[in-house]
């Protein structure tokens, strides 16, 4: 299979702190990668770089083979226009109405008349489980699923190769949890797409990944396939998956919470 | 890293690291130089900023694609919504221009003395001036704690990443729309403000309503009109620029969009104050 996403010794580091340490990871065409690892550890500021966001000082970062650091500007949107991307907390646009944020590239980029719009709104709502009734209503009216669900379907709304997902099930109750992986799964099935999803709940890891990849440090110190992934045996990815306090994982911050350890 | 003991003072002295020399080592003149050698260093960094924000600015209102319904919308925010700020500001202040041009100067008070300043001050500084300076207060905070918000929520990456430069579809719409509007609301500014000044005259001061009309017009020329309206081209530029930018920049949560907001109002107001003087200087001195 050819590889649609390749990072090679990325690097980012903002000011002094160095985020990212030579991120090396690959995603095969067609693959759902979930990269996990614990809050703070660099995981949004991979995929940002991914998506063109923020500019890594060194490394490569090619999707489809092409090269898309320093890419030029026009360049640059024609590969954004095969992206999709659902942010952490979903960044809808609070000053549009959910069909203008769910039909927003349709409109901007593909010259979609207002009535074609909202058809296509209404069917991505439908693909995430929603109904037309939502279609008016503003971003800041919706409940924390709705919203994701909503972010979901502006992700997928103009069928994207490759689908980016940031913390799609962070802050959910469970069974809400449960209806996002699903929906995630049946998305890439139905589309056929190349996935990338950002996530620390080992649950979504197991229903979605075909293959996962542990960052740490800013680097990737473990990857492999489900199959792998049970029969692991690396301290670093058992700490993780089994969440638990003591291991070699030094948590961000704890030395400071130690050393303050009266209060 | 290592650098020779004098670059080393050098870099200590403009404040060009972060590491502090131990206290008690060094006296307080080198931290003050520290503080002003960051405080130039920030302002060389900003300006720079700044410059590349405003060029970017350009290419994006000189290539298009242009966003009617955006433009259209921010036309009514930023002009049309303004109007009775913009009115109410512009007629008090011709009312009390003239009141302090009746009382405070000379003896030889008349229609002509009072309706000529008043139109002169009016449209030339005060009109423009002020309209200006009230639109900074009421649209660019509006415009950086919106796009503000959009930067922390990470709408601003969104529209990246659904192909859309925000640059276009934010910024140059929000440009375009104050930079039109100004000069507009400043006219309404300067009638509104001659009209002030005749309430009172007329009112308070028993002064004849034809005759301070006519002098009015025979004294006022299209040159002081015109060189209002310049200015304000220039003040509504200053107004949405400051807020896109100051916005555009925020970083840190709610607390962040606060300063830029407050950003945006002080550095709008004082450079429409500067740049005032400046063309009032290269108008009137040619
Ligand atoms: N724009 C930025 N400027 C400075 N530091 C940042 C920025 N974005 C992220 N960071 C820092 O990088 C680290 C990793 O952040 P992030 O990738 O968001 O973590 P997570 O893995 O939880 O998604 C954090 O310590 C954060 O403070
Ligand atoms: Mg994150």
């Amino acid at each position: 299979m050819n590889e649609k996403i390749t990072l090679s010794n990325v690097h980012k580091t903002f000011g002094t702190k160095k985020v990212l340490r030579g991120v090396n990871l690959s995603v095969d065409e067609g693959q759902s990668l979930v990269v996990i690892g614990g809050s703070g550890s660099g995981k949004s500021v991979m995929l940002k770089s991914i998506l063109g966001l923020l500019r890594p000082e060194q490394g490569s970062i090619k999707i489809d083979g092409t090269e898309t650091i320093g890419l030029a500007r026009h360049l640059r949107q024609e590969i954004d226009a095969q992206m999709g991307m659902l942010f952490q907390n979903g960044a809808l646009f609070d000053s549009l109405p959910v069909w203008r944020n769910v039909a927003f590239q349709a409109i901007q980029n593909q010259g979609f008349s207002e009535s074609d719009a909202r058809d296509l709104a209404v069917d991505s709502l439908a693909l995430v489980g929603l109904g037309p009734e939502l279609l008016d209503l503003f971003p800041a009216s919706l409940s924390g699923g709705m919203n994701k669900r909503v972010g979901l379907a502006r992700a997928i709304a103009c069928k994207p190769k490759i689908i980016f997902f940031d913390e799609p099930t962070t802050g959910l109750d469970p069974i809400m949890t449960d209806v996002i992986n699903h929906l995630i799964r049946d998305c890439v099935q139905e589309l056929g797409a190349t996935t990338l999803t950002i996530t620390h709940d080992m649950t979504s890891v197991r229903a979605i990944a075909d293959k996962t990849a542990l960052l740490y440090k800013g680097e990737i110190i473990w990857h492999g396939n489900a199959e792998e992934l049970a029969a692991a045996d690396d301290p670093f990815l058992l700490q993780f998956v089994n969440g638990r306090a003591e291991g070699p994982i030094e948590v961000e911050g704890q030395q400071i919470s130690a050393a303050g350890g009266g209060q | 890293m290592s650098f020779s003991p004098a670059s080393e003072a050098a870099i200590t002295v403009f404040g060009l690291t972060n590491k502090r020399p131990p206290i008690g080592q060094t006296g307080k003149h080198v931290t003050a130089f520290a503080t002003i050698g960051r405080f130039f260093i920030g302002f060389f960094a900003q300006a720079g900023q700044l410059s590349l924000f405003i060029a970017e600015t350009g290419k994006a209102i000189v290539q298009g694609p242009f966003y009617f319904r955006m433009i259209g919308q921010q036309i009514i925010r930023i002009g049309y919504l303004s109007l009775p700020v913009v009115a109410l500001t512009s007629f008090f202040t011709g009312g009390a221009l003239a009141i302090q041009i009746y009382y405070g100067g000379n003896q030889f008070n008349s229609e002509t003395i009072v309706s000529s300043i008043v139109a002169l001050g009016i449209t030339r500084e005060l009109g423009p001036v002020f309209g200006g300076l009230m639109l900074a207060g009421r649209v660019s905070a509006a415009i950086a704690a919106e796009i503000g918000t959009m930067r922390v929520t990470e709408q601003i990456d969104a529209l990246t990443t659904l192909s859309t430069d925000p640059f276009k579809y934010l910024i140059a719409p929000r440009v375009i729309a104050a930079t039109l509007c100004m000069p507009i609301l400043a006219l309404v500014a300067d009638i509104i403000g001659v009209f002030g000044g005749f309430v009172v005259s007329t009112q308070s001061f028993g002064f004849n309503a034809a005759i301070y009309v006519q002098s009015t017009v025979n004294f006022l020329s299209f040159d002081d009109i015109s060189s209002g309206l310049i200015k304000a081209v220039m003040f509504g530029f200053i107004i949405a620029t400051m807020g896109c930018y100051n916005g555009y920049y925020s970083k840190g949560g709610a607390q962040g969009v606060g300063r830029a907001t407050t950003n945006a109002v002080v550095t709008a107001s004082i450079l429409i104050l500067a740049a005032n003087y400046l063309m009032t200087s290269l108008l009137f001195s040619a």
